[in-house]
């Protein structure tokens, strides 16, 4: 009898959550968008999105399989990598872009340095910088048979006409597959908090300080329109609660995580109003993963009872 | 009015459903006793039985070996059949007295004391011969518990009646059954102290004990009932300090530091025992559940009887359990043998049928913040793990890990499977066995 019991550390109970479970949870919140996005722009978008994922957890396969390790499919991550980078890509960009930004997160940016956890940037935001420097061209451009010509963002930069509010809330409008909707990504984001899956500590604090840098800066005063067009368009909604929020890459620590939303905020600012492009949020949170380390480590909490000791209490 | 609680906390299923409506029941041991010298923190019991002697109900079989130590006392009547290493729950072999019992159960007399009668001396006298420790799991003798260096500075006495870990409903019997004992006791301790306010201090998914001691103590000037919010670990000496004063100690800090002494409900029972009864410490009470268990129930134990026969008294296995744990899911010991026998801080047995831990594979940390929201030291249980496993102590203390109370909750909450509480756990008691080493 003796010899059957099974003997580990405390604690004998967990929770019911796991990593994959986890990841799930994400890829069901980035559905909204991802439909919105083939509604939007047609039958490509779909094929688009179908091939980057197969690309990223094939990739992951072979990766793991060629290191003799196991396969880490099974979690869920690569789906969840493929997902966003595809609602990162234009709409009608060929389907080898895909292929190549799935290979590039995967190898590079994920498994190279040492797989899930230990990525320091987010890997679709990687793949996604890295296509832009080398297929500018495809990668911003959004014509495609629903809409000619410029983003939301690019029209209010570029001050000639407008684009309707309500058609960037609802997210008809030009862009990469899964931005526009607003509503769409908001619906996602929604269902991650509610599955607590996220917090709002990222979110909040990164469009919050965009906000109000944009009131300052953005030379219209308090212009309401101007201000939900700022916040609507472009990849902000995708990127604040969905990229700035991969757990990997933001900050661990509660302070460490506003700290790093407000300069998420004020970088994507900085890119959008002074920057040649009219986009920033992509550059922003890989900046801003770069910084994680030492973000933690100057927001690292004060032990339970250590308070008052840092604060120039009584030393035990 | 906010509930009174703590920052972090898990909330695990909490299982005690299972036994919570059954009444103590007193177990006739049959078998020979065991009586480890060791079952309270610091110097060893050395005995004063030798081979062959034949000892009484209540006689004491090892006397306290300094200070910081405690006396065992017999439990039932019979020979001494040896003085021998033998298991105890940790694995550890530790030398024990072997009682052959003869069931006869002769006892020795008792002499009753009047507290009122009694000065403080007297008291802290009596709980120390009774051989009174600690029995919520950590057995510190009490008596040293209750001689701080300036009584006069402690102000709040606590009664730990939150019994936080899951399964666990020993303290929740006690409380219902004999809430005199309870009280009574609480007044004793506060003799000692003259500033000291007592607080029971229970968790509001107990109304039924948080209605009968307020009615208790309704016209008691210096003892209060105060309800915590239902969260562990509610009842961890550090967490219940915060949570019914708002204040805070660390590691290197002592309750006294804070003005508070902290006793859970069967020591205080056994104070009452001690000093009002002249009673040793000999029995408590011990839940044994789980889904492994036929008739789960709460058992009022003579120390010493072994646990297989407390498995028999609740109706033995329905099905094989695969992990058997002295004390609760979160802190508890699995048990290597479940020949091993009860003492002083025994709080339950608990045997499951499926030991979910060991099916659950380890993943790679995705750095969710589960660990770090959940842990109630305030330390970031993800990267003392890191550290732990790198066996690197200088930044292990450097970043906190001495301040981790092993509760359990990181690797609970922990989506990846990683096992936190045991890295930790190991490393710090590397830390402290090098400190002891260097002195
Ligand atoms: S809970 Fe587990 S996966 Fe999450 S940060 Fe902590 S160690 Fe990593
Ligand atoms: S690090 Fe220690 S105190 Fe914190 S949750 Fe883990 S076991 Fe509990």
């Amino acid at each position: 009898m003796s010899s059957i019991l099974k003997v580990s550390s405390n604690p004998h109970v967990r929770s019911k959550d796991t990593t994959a479970r986890i990841m799930q949870y994400v890829v069901i919140a980035l559905l909204p968008a991802a439909a919105f996005g083939v509604y939007n722009f047609g039958i490509h978008a779909l094929l688009l999105i179908l091939t980057t994922v197969a690309t990223t957890v094939l990739a992951e396969y072979i990766y793991t399989r060629c290191m003799k390790k196991k396969s880490s499919i099974g979690d869920f991550s690569a789906v969840v990598t493929g997902l966003l980078l595809a609602l990162n890509l234009p709409p009608m960009a060929p389907l080898w872009i895909g292929v190549i930004g799935g290979l590039f997160a995967i190898i590079v940016v994920k498994m190279l340095f040492g797989g899930l956890g230990q990525n320091f940037m987010n890997p679709a935001l990687g793949a996604r910088c890295f296509l832009l420097i080398s297929f500018t061209s495809i990668m911003t451009n959004f014509d495609c048979d629903a809409y000619t010509g410029a983003t939301p963002l690019a029209v209010i930069k570029s001050g000639e006409g407008s684009v309707a509010l309500t058609d960037m809330i609802i997210g008809r409008t030009a862009g990469t597959i899964g931005e526009t909707s607003m509503i769409a990504l908001l619906a996602g984001a929604v269902f991650l908090l509610v599955m607590k899956v996220i917090d709002l500590r990222v979110p909040a604090s990164y469009i919050l300080s965009f906000a109000v840098f944009v009131l300052i800066f953005g030379g219209r005063g308090i212009d309401g329109t101007y201000l939900l067009s700022e916040l609507a368009g472009g990849g902000l909604m995708l990127g604040a609660f969905f990229m700035a929020t991969d757990y990997v890459t933001r900050p661990i620590t509660k302070n460490g995580q506003y700290l790093f939303g407000i300069f998420l905020g004020v970088m994507t600012g900085i890119f959008r109003l002074f920057g040649p492009s009219a986009e920033g949020v992509s550059y922003a949170i890989i900046l801003g993963n770069l910084l994680v380390p030492l973000i933690e480590q100057v927001t690292r909490p004060a032990a339970f009872g250590k308070r008052a000791v840092r604060k120039g209490g009584k030393q035990a | 009015m906010a509930k009174l609680t703590f920052h972090g906390g898990v909330h695990p299923w909490d299982g005690k459903a299972l036994s919570k409506d059954k009444p103590m029941k007193a177990i006739v041991p049959q078998g020979e006793m065991v009586y480890p010298l060791s079952q309270h923190i610091g110097a060893p019991a050395v005995p004063v039985v030798k081979k062959g002697d034949r000892v009484l109900t209540g006689q004491k079989i090892a006397e306290a070996g300094g200070f910081v130590s405690a006396p065992i006392y017999a439990t039932v009547s019979g020979t001494v059949k040896a003085i021998e290493p033998r298991r105890v729950v940790t694995g550890d072999m530790v030398n024990a007295i072997i009682i052959d019992n003869d069931r006869l159960f002769e006892e020795v007399s008792y002499t009753p004391n009047d507290p009122e009668a009694l000065d403080k001396k007297e008291i802290v006298e009596l709980i120390k011969e009774a051989g009174v420790v600690g029995m919520g799991g950590a057995g510190f003798p009490t008596h040293v518990k209750l001689s701080p260096k300036e009584p006069e500075k402690i102000e709040y006495v606590i009664a730990n009646c939150a019994e936080c870990e899951p399964y666990l409903t020993s303290d929740y019997r006690r409380m219902l059954e004999e809430p005199e004992k309870l009280v009574e006791g609480l007044k004793i301790i506060l003799r000692l102290f003259d500033n000291a306010q007592g607080i029971l201090a229970i968790e509001d998914n107990k109304p039924d004990c948080i209605a009968l001691l307020g009615g208790l103590v309704e016209n008691e000037e210096r003892i209060t009932v105060k309800a915590l919010k239902t969260k562990y670990p509610q009842g961890a000496e550090r967490q219940i300090i915060y949570a019914t004063t708002g204040r805070e100690i660390n590691s290197s800090m002592l309750p006294a530091d804070a003005g508070c002494v902290v006793d859970n409900v069967d020591t205080i029972v056994a104070v009452y025992h001690a000093v009002k009864e002249g009673r040793p410490l000999m029995n408590r009470i011990v839940t044994v559940t789980g889904d492994a268990v036929r008739d789960p129930r709460n058992f009022y134990v003579r120390i010493g009887m072994n646990y297989r026969d407390l498995i028999e008294e609740a109706g033995g296995f329905k099905s094989e359990p695969e992990k058997v744990v002295s004390g609760g899911p979160m802190m508890g010991f699995a048990l290597f043998d479940l020949d091993v026998p009860t003492t002083k801080t025994a709080s339950a047995l608990l045997c499951m049928t499926r030991d979910e831990v060991s099916m659950m594979e380890p993943g790679p940390c995705i750095n969710c913040g589960r660990c770090v929201e959940a842990c109630p030291g305030r330390v970031v249980p993800r990267r003392l793990a890191v550290i732990a496993e790198h066996h690197d102590a200088e930044a292990f203390v450097a970043n906190d890990g001495m301040e981790c109370c092993e509760c359990g909750c990181c690797s609970y909450v922990c989506p990846a499977k990683r096992q936190l509480t045991q890295s930790i756990k190991s490393m710090r008691k590397t830390v402290l066995a090098n400190r002891k080493k260097q002195g």
